[in-house]
């Protein structure tokens, strides 16, 4: 493995996965070896319902670049959307 | 190796085996067709799951004389696609040391009840599996006879490593081994680093333990893995394996 680092998070929402919509019960987030991208480690995301089965996944592979981009750039956009809420 | 004017045939197939604490497993068999005796390999697979690559290397191993056993080491936390359950299984810290210990006992089990087994039994695995593969060549109840770490991660670990499912390095264990071991690993590898290799040969020599380790130059995780072009490192795989048959061959064979 091998680096086992992992956690898992409860979420709300929705995935597409096989052309289906599903509600999300849980994200994966671990710092490990990815199935598909060409790196050794990646950051990977799993988005899965685990009522639904293995099946019901959405993954994701990033490169910790990316992986640290994305997140500011959740963070940033849901500041302005508070902000634009007047929250 | 088969001549080219011997007779050869294989069975291959899921067959199910009783694992850790008498629960039901899936495994993959693969087989040479003949009275035998042969000598026999469990394979440990890595994280990414109870793959194809296993399936492939289940039957390489039968092509080269060995009854081979697989086992579904996610077989309890359900079933999907084999990426799919290494996410699941991944997400909830792994599978735990003593149940994968107990799994593959229950195939060295099944392996040496065949009557066209010689009761020789090696162990060989891939990344965790390559782990694992020590962990079962130091603490199995029933033993085996040579084992093959392949860039087996964690084998040297640190106090913040350690965990429910992995409470103690398998390092620790190296006192118990008493089969020879080979291990094959890549210079560019993160896990295990060159570093930490140097250090389980260490405590080897140290134990006067029987081995052979071979660090390959430009080759990283998984230079065996010819699906995953990133990983894959032809001359060293094409290398690996000829030292794996090498290596089975003066410890099983005969």
């Amino acid at each position: 493995m091998c680096t086992m680092i992992a956690e898992k998070l409860q979420v709300s929402g929705s995935g597409k996965a096989r052309g289906r919509w599903f509600p999300l019960g849980q994200t994966y987030v671990s710092y490990d070896h990815p199935f598909h991208a060409p790196l050794e480690h990646a950051l990977n995301l799993d988005f899965v319902n685990e009522s639904l089965g293995p099946g019901s996944r959405v993954a994701v592979e990033l490169t910790p670049e990316a992986a640290r981009a994305l997140a500011t750039t959740i963070l940033r956009v849901l500041d302005e959307g508070a902000k634009a809420e007047g929250r | 190796m088969q001549e080219t004017d011997g007779y050869e045939g294989m069975l291959a197939e899921t067959i199910t085996v009783t694992g850790d604490g008498g629960d039901q497993i899936h495994a993959y068999l693969a087989r040479p067709l003949g009275e035998g005796p042969f000598p026999a390999m469990v394979l440990l697979h890595h994280i990414p799951g109870w793959d194809e690559w296993y399936r492939e290397a289940a039957r390489r191993y039968a092509h080269h004389g060995y009854v081979t056993i697989s086992p579904d080491l996610y077989c309890r936390d359900g079933h999907g696609s084999a990426e799919d359950m290494a996410a699941k299984v991944r997400a909830e810290g792994g599978v735990s040391d003593d149940r994968v210990i107990g799994d593959a006992d229950g195939c060295i089990a099944y392996l040496r009840s065949l009557p066209n087994v010689s009761g020789k039994v090696g162990v060989m695995g891939t990344c965790s599996g390559g782990r694992h593969s020590y962990l079962v060549a130091c603490r199995s109840a029933l033993g085996v006879d040579a084992v093959v770490d392949c860039w087996g991660g964690g084998v040297v670990m640190g106090p913040d490593d350690l965990s429910p499912q992995r409470p103690v390095a398998p390092i620790d264990y190296t006192a118990d081994l008493n089969v020879p071991l080979l291990g094959l690993f890549g210079e560019n590898d993160r896990s295990p680093t060159p570093e930490q290799v140097a250090i389980h040969e260490a405590e080897l020599k140290r134990l006067n333990k029987p081995y052979e380790f071979h660090m390959y130059p430009d080759a990283g995780h998984g230079f065996f893995y010819y699906h995953y072009p990133a990983a894959y490192a032809a001359e060293a795989a094409v290398d690996g394996w000829e030292k794996i048959w090498d290596f089975l061959g003066q410890h099983l064979a005969g």
